[in-house]
Order: structure tokens, then C-alpha cells, then sequence
């Protein structure tokens, strides 16, 4: 599961969850693989995306690399900011752990990279 | 014109993908056949340029035809929904066998588990549906539902053509814009046993929705 899934991913659609966000990360394996790095595809994310929940997962599994603290000024147009976040939201998998809904605790694996957000009948 | 690899290659690339082991008949799982699925994909960038580099979603992505089609067409990424776990393993087999990092999965009930954080998060929605049953009539308009819902521009999908005045009726009262592309021959597999023949010939209307 890659960080730009995560940036998005709740457990709103849970009953009795108001948010569900950000879910937290219990990494057990995290793994970097390399993707074609589209940098038109990366500024127009970038707006889209809650930043300081990218920064705080990146840094809870310990991937923050040299990732800035906040979006830095005409970043459309800094390679090398974009090839940061590149990086960040696009090479980082996290192959096995879990993600944990912040109001209730529930956790939902990720095994082999893939997160499980199937609900119970009793949970929606 | 944008574009795009030649219709051959594609089909050849999804030619190779390996299918469901024991398809779910409540699942309605049968693979997009590769001819068809290359035409769709072919179609949907050389046309109109939805895949090259955008956020695409692939509702129900069993084994991945559509998915690593629109990766291998150079989708910045595509994510997978499906609620099946057998299916996601063939999946990602064959993520591995094409060499593709620009794919997720996530294992949810499309109809269920898709929080509103993802609306409009999609350029792009693919989806082959279920059609529903006698049981689960309707399930591809709950899917309709969910993909236009996700997309903050098109939605590429197949219905039944039986279903055609109603689909445009639904979608023109949502103020979306539907267009039939291709009627399709689809052969649903001899897999499915309750039918009596060999396989089935469906008629197929395959549509791009403009949100
Ligand atoms: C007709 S198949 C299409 C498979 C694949 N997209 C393709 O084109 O080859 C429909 C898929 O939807 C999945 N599915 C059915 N109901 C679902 C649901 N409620 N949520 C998520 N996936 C579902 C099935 O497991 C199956 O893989």
C-alpha cells in the first residue's frame, strides 16, 4: 500500500466513527520500489492531498527521507521537490501491518501489500 | 488522436494474464476476454487520453485485465476494488508477472466500504461489473453509482444493452453525460454451469460517462 492510498483511505463507513482520519500505521515490512516519475502527475496531487498526514506517516514508518515540513512555493515547478514526493507517495509500499482506525482502535491488515477494509455486517 | 501503444501489443499483454481458478458465480467473476478489454482500453486512450498519466480506479478488479491494461498504458496509477481475496492474489501474480509498480489493491465491498475521502479522487473509473442476477438485480447500477461518484471526469463501464434506455434515463436525471461507444458481442465462459449451453453471446453497450 502506497502512501497516496493511505492519504486518502478511512474508517468513516464505520458505525460510530465521525472521521476515521488519519488512520494510523503499524509497519512490519516496508518495502521501495521504483516508479516512472511523471512530475505534471505529481503537482496535481499535491493540492489534492492532506500534507501533514502524508509528512506524519512518511515519519512514522520512518521514511521521511528529506521530505520538506510543508509545501514549499511554485512547487509545479521544482523537480526536485516533486521527485521527493514522487518518492514518498508513490515508491513506498508498505508490504505487511496494519492500519488503525483512530476512534475506535480497529485494525485492518495489510498483508502483502494489500489493506484489508472489509467491515463485519455488525460494524456498518 | 493521443497517444497510445499499438491495439497488437496490448491485446498480447493481456493475453497473458492468468484468470480466476474457481470463479465466484455470486460474484459474477469472469475475466473482460482480452480482445474485448484491449479494444476498450485502446479506445479509451487513443480517443480521448484518459489513462497516460492519470489516477485511475478499476471497481470489481478481479485477476486485473482492465487494471494492468490501464497500467501498462501508463496509468500514474491504478487502484484495484475488490472484495474477493482469492481474486486478489491472482491479481497481484499477475502485477508480478508484467513487472508493474504503478498498481494498488484495496480489498473492500465497493457497494459498502468506500468512505466519501475518495469522491471525485479519480480521473478515470473503469469497471466491468456484475449485472446482477435474479438475486442481486441491479448491482451494476449500485456500481454506476459508486464509480461516478469517485471520478471527477469520466467513468468507462459495460451494462447489458437490455438495460440501455434506463441507464441513460438514470444517468441524464444525475445530469451526466452517458454515450454509447460499441455494442459489444460479450461470451459469458461455460465456468458459469447453470447455463445449459456451452457459453452465452450477451449484448453489451460499452459507455463513457462524463461527470
Ligand atoms: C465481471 S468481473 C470483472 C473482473 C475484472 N474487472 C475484469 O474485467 O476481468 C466482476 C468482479 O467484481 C467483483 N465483485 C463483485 N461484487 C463486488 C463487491 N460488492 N465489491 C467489490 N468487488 C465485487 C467480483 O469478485 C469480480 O472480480
Amino acid at each position: 500500500m502506497k502512501l497516496l492510498t493511505h492519504n486518502m483511505l478511512t474508517s468513516k463507513c464505520m458505525k460510530g466513527v465521525s472521521v476515521g482520519y488519519p488512520l494510523a500505521i503499524n509497519a512490519l515490512d516496508v518495502r521501495v520500489s521504483e516508479v516512472d516519475f511523471n512530475p505534471e502527475f505529481i503537482a496535481r496531487m499535491i493540492p489534492k492531498l492532506d500534507w501533514n498526514v502524508l509528512y506524519g506517516a512518511a515519519e512514522s514508518i520512518g521514511q521521511l527521507k528529506d521530505l520538506p515540513r510543508d509545501i514549499i512555493e511554485n512547487f509545479e515547478s521544482n523537480e526536485d521537490f516533486l521527485k521527493k514526493v514522487h518518492h514518498v507517495l508513490m515508491e513506498v509500499d508498505i508490504i505487511n501491518g496494519d492500519l488503525i482506525c483512530p476512534e475506535t482502535g480497529r485494525k485492518f491488515p495489510i498483508n502483502n501489500g494489500i489493506p484489508n477494509m472489509l467491515l463485519n455486517e455488525d460494524e456498518v | 488522436m493521443y497517444p497510445c501503444m499499438k491495439l497488437k501489443h496490448l491485446e498480447q499483454r493481456l493475453q497473458d494474464i492468468s484468470m480466476f481458478d474457481k470463479p465466484k458465480i455470486v460474484l459474477e467473476q469472469y475475466v473482460t476476454p482480452s480482445h474485448l478489454g484491449s479494444h476498450m482500453l485502446y479506445t479509451i486512450q487513443s480517443q480521448y487520453g484518459d489513462i497516460e498519466g492519470k489516477l485511475v480506479a478499476d471497481l470489481g478488479s478481479g485477476c486485473g485485465a482492465l487494471s494492468i491494461g490501464a497500467a501498462v498504458l501508463n496509468a500514474s496509477l491504478v487502484t484495484g476494488f475488490e472484495i474477493d481475496e482469492d481474486a486478489i492474489e491472482i491479481f497481484q501474480e499477475n502485477c508480478q508477472d508484467h513487472e508493474l509498480t504503478n498498481i494498488e489493491v484495496i480489498q473492500c465491498d465497493v457497494l459498502k466500504d468506500i468512505p466519501s475521502r475518495f469522491n471525485k479522487a479519480f480521473d478515470t473509473v473503469l469497471m466491468n461489473p456484475p449485472f446482477g442476477t435474479k438475486n442481486n438485480a441491479g448491482t451494476d447500477m449500485k456500481f454506476l453509482d459508486t464509480a461516478l461518484r469517485l471520478s471527477n471526469n469520466v467513468v468507462y463501464s459495460l451494462h447489458k444493452t437490455s438495460t440501455r434506455s434506463f441507464i441513460l434515463k438514470h444517468t441524464e436525471s444525475l445530469g451526466v453525460k452517458a454515450e454509447v461507444l460499441a455494442e459489444l458481442h460479450y461470451d459469458l465462459p461455460s465456468t458459469y454451469k447453470f447455463h445449459k449451453k456451452k457459453s452465452v453471446d450477451i449484448e453489451v453497450d460499452f459507455y463513457k460517462f462524463s461527470v
